[in-house]
């Protein structure tokens, strides 16, 4: 795993994908759509075939989730997930109706507000911790990082992480405090 | 803002939402409860944001040659996504009014005897969901359980020996507990209630009910 990265790459690397998402929202950018296809496609079949899928099949869902990013650009909000998180959840969704032919009920969306445009600020606090909780996975002991990887491949049933002592969430508190901070100055 | 909820969401539930493991019953009746509390949402962003690390740093798979014109061809037949229209209040949330057809008047309920109503929502692979309807101040027969039970309340309140549960609450109950849950007095209480195996009633009327009724 390349875990060498130092944070502000990281960041900048973000920032490189939400640049390329806004020129697909904005000017149907297809030069944009081959930058983030280049990196994020090999990622997305990868992932899919460690969760079980046949590589014929991973490529063909790998396909359909950039296609879905090219469609749902306008729907992406930096403020709330990273590049990177907002196309894990499309590869997980066509993951379950692919492989497992079943609904995704998703949460109600909430009403952020009248800014259009999201905060400068959130975006770059949201960057920070997502740089952050990439370390503190890179930290992880193997066999920890092991397992929180089986649960996301869909290697564990939910009774089977709920078994597993050491998980270390405690890497994910801050991510928690910065999320629910943001939702309650939203609301307010 | 939603109100203050004081039973939430485990971990390990939020997780294998997060990472799209869950029967659909189950992750139903969690995107029910994220619609209803902030503190889960802000959680699942967490635990999503651990699906999105997991992505940028695992294993790469070359695509094929042409993939990238294939998928933008694709991408530019479709339409863009439309935006989720902002829901509609009422007492079910928006995921659960999406399988009803609508908010509780489009409940189709039947009746399972002792002041209880129900409707089963129809889900795929493993575990059920249903709405119950309990009457104010009627309980559930004692019953205990072979796998989990998930029950949020949605209108109303219950109590039972795991404590008192509110509009937003759930209650995670596993095998260790048998459980009499009796609603408030005052206003019918009204609950989503996911399993993944059937209930275990301790007295034999609702026992032998239990085939005609799929509780």
């Amino acid at each position: 795993m390349p875990t060498d990265r130092p944070d502000h790459d990281r960041q900048s690397e973000n920032s490189l994908w939400i640049a390329c998402i806004a020129r697909i929202r904005d000017d149907a950018d297809e030069a944009a759509f081959a930058q983030i296809f280049g990196h994020f496609a090999p990622r997305v079949k990868g992932f899919l075939m460690k969760s079980g899928a046949s590589a014929a099949l991973a490529e063909e869902c790998a396909q359909d989730v950039m296609a879905t990013l090219w469609q749902k650009a306008h729907l992406f909000d930096p403020s709330r997930a990273s590049a990177a998180t907002w196309i894990f959840t499309i590869a997980r969704n066509r993951r379950i109706d692919a492989l497992r032919k079943a609904r995704r009920p998703e949460p109600e969306d909430i009403n952020w507000g009248p800014g259009e445009t999201p905060d400068q600020s959130d975006v770059l606090a949201l960057e920070q911790e997502s740089a952050r909780l990439a370390e503190a996975i890179a930290a992880l002991p193997a066999k920890q990082k092991t397992l929180i990887e089986a649960a996301y491949f869909g290697d564990l049933s939910h009774s089977e992480i709920a078994d597993k002592t050491g998980l270390p969430l405690g890497t994910i508190k801050s991510r928690i405090r910065l999320a629910l901070d943001r939702l309650r100055h939203t609301m307010n | 803002m939603t109100h203050h909820i004081a039973h939430h969401l485990t971990d390990p539930l939020l997780m294998a939402y997060s990472a799209g493991t869950l029967p659909e019953a189950f992750s139903l009746t969690v995107a029910a409860h994220i619609s209803l509390c902030d503190e889960c949402r802000a959680r699942l962003g967490a635990f999503d944001s651990i699906g999105g690390e997991i992505l940028e740093n695992g294993d790469v798979s070359q695509m094929a040659g042409g993939s990238m014109e294939a998928a933008l061809a694709a991408a530019k037949c479709g339409a863009a996504a439309p935006v989720r229209p902002p829901s509609k209040a009422g007492i079910l949330p928006a995921p659960l009014q999406d399988y009803v057809g609508g908010d509780l008047d489009a409940v189709g309920w039947r009746p399972v005897g002792m002041g209880v109503r129900q409707a089963i929502l129809h889900t795929q692979g493993g575990a059920t969901a249903r709405l119950l309807h309990i009457k104010a101040g009627a309980a559930v027969p004692d019953h205990g359980h072979r796998g989990i039970e998930l029950t949020l309340v949605l209108q109303g309140a219950f109590a039972d020996a795991g404590g008192r549960f509110a509009r937003g609450d759930i209650e995670i109950a596993d095998e260790d507990l048998d459980h009499t849950p009796i609603a408030d007095a005052g206003i019918d209480c009204i609950c989503l209630a996911a399993t993944d195996a059937p209930l275990r009633f301790r007295s034999w009327i609702p026992r032998l009910a239990q085939p005609f009724l799929r509780i």
